[in-house]
């Protein structure tokens, strides 16, 4: 029943996302319109695709670092696509693939150093260097980041700030496609992942006398769950809180267990994220609002309400 | 006849990088099917170091860890979680789940990467459950249950990994005197019913003492004496170890330690 409920609230949210839209187009002509087959259907498609990623990846993390509070960009992620996205807009690199590519490669760069911090002296991917070593990377990306943007001329600036705020406005085909193609491998391991996960809620050393391989486990979910945000970072900027809000709904309403945890994280997440997307679009028409500046507006109450759970339970 | 050899340490050293000795010396340890030995001594005298060289989480410096025949570390996690049941000492409260649940995640090694749970796991669930006197506990939430009712189903979880061996740390800690008697009756039966080989971390001597057929004393990493508790607990070897004054007494047969007051009551 649950199931049912939220297939039916994604598929109402795809339909209301390519019905509404500044331009009217009338019911009878939706299936024959340019302006629904070329902007808003890849657009729903695409924040959709990204939502679910986002939301995957945020449970993954949140069982890796075993910790309720974590999010996809808290490991340096944001602030590593955040440089390289300034430096393919101060530097104006060419070509239309220039700025998700130099984010991309900005949140990969950034992965790496924290993950390969997280290994310094035998420790293992250990949940507190992992945060600590997030957060040191996250600031010094920042640093660099203000460093260009202050010497930067005022549209490209515009230009950077509103990316970091993301968006859906460059959706296409080719995107969606790119998405398609590049999601598969990291779900499919976090998938093959969800039962050991459930296994690492218990501790580390619980969980290997039950026989998951704790150490490997540790490595295969940090680096698929931050590919996957690498990628939805690249090709729709830093949008926050679809991560850590998706999750904890997840569970109120599905339980603990990943097997569940992951499909549903997958679809509440592409389902939030596409009705934010075309709040995004549609409040401000004809222009548009960051959609990482909607999620922020309904994630800080909903968030704001989780920690007072926590508190009182 | 004699009994499978499950579990061999010859002796074993073992040392954490950065410590300024090391944590286990030269322990030696042979664990039979059908036998119950318990691992006693003082806070940091190196018991749950045993227990994590045993299992292949600390890889010896000098010495064999052997179960069934082959090196610890040479064992995967989830061959190794078919041989071998463990109560860790600390685990983190899992989430909210009913106790059923709980324990099928005893079946872990057991589940193939796709597929589902098969009649065989839920078969070896209810078993467990059964086997710990916990059958009416089995749909109960897990944060509903007292201390000592947590423990036997931490023990079925164990027992639904089918293991040869069992392995407990400290499992009777902070459980009240009905429930550590009941822990300690349940290990002896099921060592003695099923055949199963147990390996305790207890600071009970006492009870040690009684349902143990084998202990081993450690001081400061070393073995202080092994064998069975007649031999093991005599007054010189414990006032040694334990640093305090004792007097042995029988009971039943079995050397029972009662630590003595350094000032006499006034009369």
């Amino acid at each position: 029943m649950k199931y049912v409920l939220l297939a039916v609230a994604a598929v109402a949210t795809l339909a209301a996302a390519v019905l509404l839209g500044p331009a009217d187009v009338p019911l009878r002509d939706v299936l024959g319109s340019p302006i629904v087959w070329q902007l808003r259907l890849p657009r729903a498609v695409l924040a959709f695709l990204v939502g679910g990623a986002l939301g995957v990846s945020g449970v993954a993390l949140q069982a890796l670092v075993r910790n309720p509070l974590a999010d996809p960009f808290l490991l340096g992620l944001s602030g590593g696509a955040g440089l390289g996205a300034v430096v393919a807009i101060a530097f104006d690199l060419p070509g239309p693939w220039a700025l998700p590519l130099a984010a991309f490669v900005g949140a990969v760069s950034a992965m790496a150093l924290v993950y390969r911090l997280g290994l310094i002296g035998g420790a293992e991917l250990d949940p507190r260097i992992l945060l600590l070593g997030g957060v040191a990377v996250g600031a010094f990306a920042a640093a660099i980041t203000t460093a260009i943007v202050s010497l930067a001329e005022a549209t490209e600036l515009r230009n950077a700030f509103l990316w970091l705020w993301g968006g859906f406005s460059g959706a296409s085909w080719t995107t969606v496609l790119v998405i398609l193609v590049y999601a598969p491998l990291p779900l499919a391991v976090l998938a093959a992942a969800a039962r050991p996960l459930d296994l690492l809620a218990l501790g580390e050393e619980p969980a290997q006398y039950l026989g998951a391989d704790v150490r490997r486990l540790k490595r295969l979910v940090y680096l698929a769950a931050s590919l996957l945000t690498a990628a939805a970072v690249a090709v729709a900027g830093v949008i926050g809180f679809v991560g850590l809000i998706v999750p904890h709904l997840c569970r109120l309403v599905w339980g603990r267990l990943h097997r569940a945890l992951f499909p549903t994280a997958f679809l509440v997440g592409g389902t939030l994220l596409a009705a934010a997307d075309t709040l995004a679009r549609t409040v401000v028409a004809p222009r548009e609002l960051p959609v990482g500046i909607v999620t922020a507006l309904l994630g800080v109450p909903v968030f704001a309400f989780l920690l007072r759970r926590w508190t009182v339970s | 006849m004699d009994r499978e050899l499950i579990l061999a340490l010859s002796g074993v050293t073992c040392r954490y990088s950065g410590a300024p000795r090391d944590s286990l010396q030269g322990v030696s340890l042979e664990v039979r099917a059908g036998e119950f030995h318990a691992v006693l001594g003082p806070n940091g005298s190196g018991k749950t170091t045993l227990v994590r060289a045993a299992l292949g989480l600390v890889r010896p410096a000098v010495g064999r860890a052997e179960i069934v025949g082959r090196p610890a570390s040479a064992w995967s996690r989830r061959d190794l979680a078919r041989v071998v049941g463990v109560l860790p000492q600390r685990e983190d409260n899992l989430f909210p789940q009913r106790v059923r649940e709980t324990v099928l995640l005893g079946r872990y090694p057991y589940l193939s990467l796709l597929g589902g749970v098969r009649a065989a796991d839920r078969a070896a669930v209810e078993r467990a459950l059964v086997a710990c006197d916990a059958a009416d506990l089995a749909d109960r939430w897990l944060w509903t249950l007292s201390g000592g009712e947590y423990q036997r189903i931490r023990l079925a979880r164990a027992l639904a990994q089918e293991p040869r061996l069992l392995v407990l740390d400290e499992p009777t800690a902070s459980l009240d005197l009905r429930h550590e008697m009941e822990l300690f009756e349940l290990v002896r039966a099921l060592v003695d019913g099923q055949g199963l080989a147990a390996l305790m971390i207890t600071h009970h001597v006492n009870l040690a003492a009684r349902f143990a057929d084998r202990v081993l004393l450690l001081a400061e990493g070393r073995p202080a004496g092994a064998g069975s508790p007649g031999d093991v607990l005599t007054r010189e070897t414990a006032e040694r170890v334990f640093a305090w004054p004792v007097s042995i007494a029988p009971f039943e047969g079995r050397p029972q330690m009662i630590p003595l007051r350094l000032r006499k009551e006034a009369p």
